[in-house]
């Protein structure tokens, strides 16, 4: 696969196990909150900041 | 049995219980409330049951209800996300059931809530009725804070930020409450979340370690788990010199910490309850 990069630092990204589309992951260099857009091809966004009704 | 999971991102506990589906070898249908629309004259969906696990609660709760409009089961339910949705219908089916919690008071206007809070005394606690993560949540010490705050709230905020709900100060034993679990009527689990701060929410910090759980948490999780409506609930309780007192209700708990924590697999639990769901008739 394709080296995935953090859209924020250019960092090289882990990709976790059996990843899926929307799954959220965290930059390990610049610790950024990214979703995974796409899985073929993989994209990673920066992920939407909590809205005010997000939660629990 | 078509089961349907109802998501936004993809979080540690979403991909849990998917991957718990997966060892049981139950396909789930990808329900994503970024990308889903819905024709309300004639739904044209056909499930056995959904599970929700959206991080938006408006999205939940119109998603639910025209859900079980239509005869599809959810868990939770459309009843159950409106009550723990709002912390104002919480305290109303709390106090309906005679459930221990905070002294809580409510009001619409600035000049109205500075009187409920003088009233309740200081410090207290002002929380937006539909809010979580410890968000917006302020600690107000004295009547200048006060008086500051509910400006804030009134000016910068939406209408909803002039609802007031305001609730007592409880000063937690030890820096910590306890989150517990309660799922198809049984408590399960609880876990201590502990911090320096005063919000202990494990999204702003606070640490989680395993709360035995005892007969007076059990039935105080578990009644409280019933007025809101029951299904999959976490209880926050607060540790009072005259025992718990039930602080909120989350119908779309977080659990990450939780599972080595404890020793409970909570994902299988959440499983084990969804098909339950969809099984019955």
């Amino acid at each position: 696969m394709t080296d995935i990069l953090c859209p924020e630092c250019g960092c090289k990204l882990n990709m976790p196990k059996n990843f899926e589309k929307n799954e959220v992951i965290v930059c390990p260099e610049c610790g950024v909150t990214l979703e995974i857009t796409s899985v073929n091809p993989v994209e990673v966004a920066l992920a939407e900041e909590a809205d005010e009704d997000w939660g629990e | 049995m078509k089961i349907g999971l109802l998501h936004s991102r993809i979080r540690v506990e979403e991909k849990l219980i998917l991957d718990e589906f997966r060892k049981r070898n139950i396909e789930v249908v990808d329900l994503n409330d970024d990308d889903m629309y819905f024709f309300l004259n004639n739904l044209n969906l056909d499930f056995d049951v959904v599970l929700e696990r959206s991080v938006h609660y408006a999205r939940s709760l119109y998603a639910l209800k025209l859900f079980n409009d239509n005869g599809i089961k959810t868990v939770n339910t459309y009843d159950v996300v409106r009550v723990c949705g709002d912390k104002f219908l919480t305290t109303q089916a709390l106090i309906a059931n005679k459930i221990p919690t905070p002294k809580c008071y409510m009001a619409f206007t600035e000049e109205s809530a500075l009187k409920a809070i003088e009233e309740l005394g200081y410090p207290c606690v002002m929380k937006p009725a539909i809010g979580s993560w410890g968000r917006l949540v302020s600690k107000i010490n004295d009547r200048e804070a006060a008086e500051a705050i509910l400006e804030h709230k009134t000016v910068l905020g939406s209408y909803q930020h002039s609802i007031f709900y305001i609730q007592e100060y409880v000063d937690k034993k030890k820096g910590r409450d306890i989150r517990s679990f309660v799922i198809d009527g049984k408590c399960i689990a609880a876990i201590y979340r502990t911090s320096p701060h005063w919000i202990t929410n494990t999204a702003r910090g606070g640490q989680a370690t395993n709360c035995p759980l005892n007969p007076e948490l059990i039935k105080i999780s578990e009644d409280a788990a019933k007025a809101c409506g029951g299904g999959i609930l976490a209880m926050d309780v607060f540790e009072n010199d005259d025992g718990y007192s039930v602080n909120e209700v989350n119908s779309t708990m977080e659990f990450r910490n939780s599972i080595i924590t404890t020793g409970v697999d909570i994902p299988a639990k959440i499983v084990d309850y969804v098909i339950k769901c969809g099984s019955e008739k």
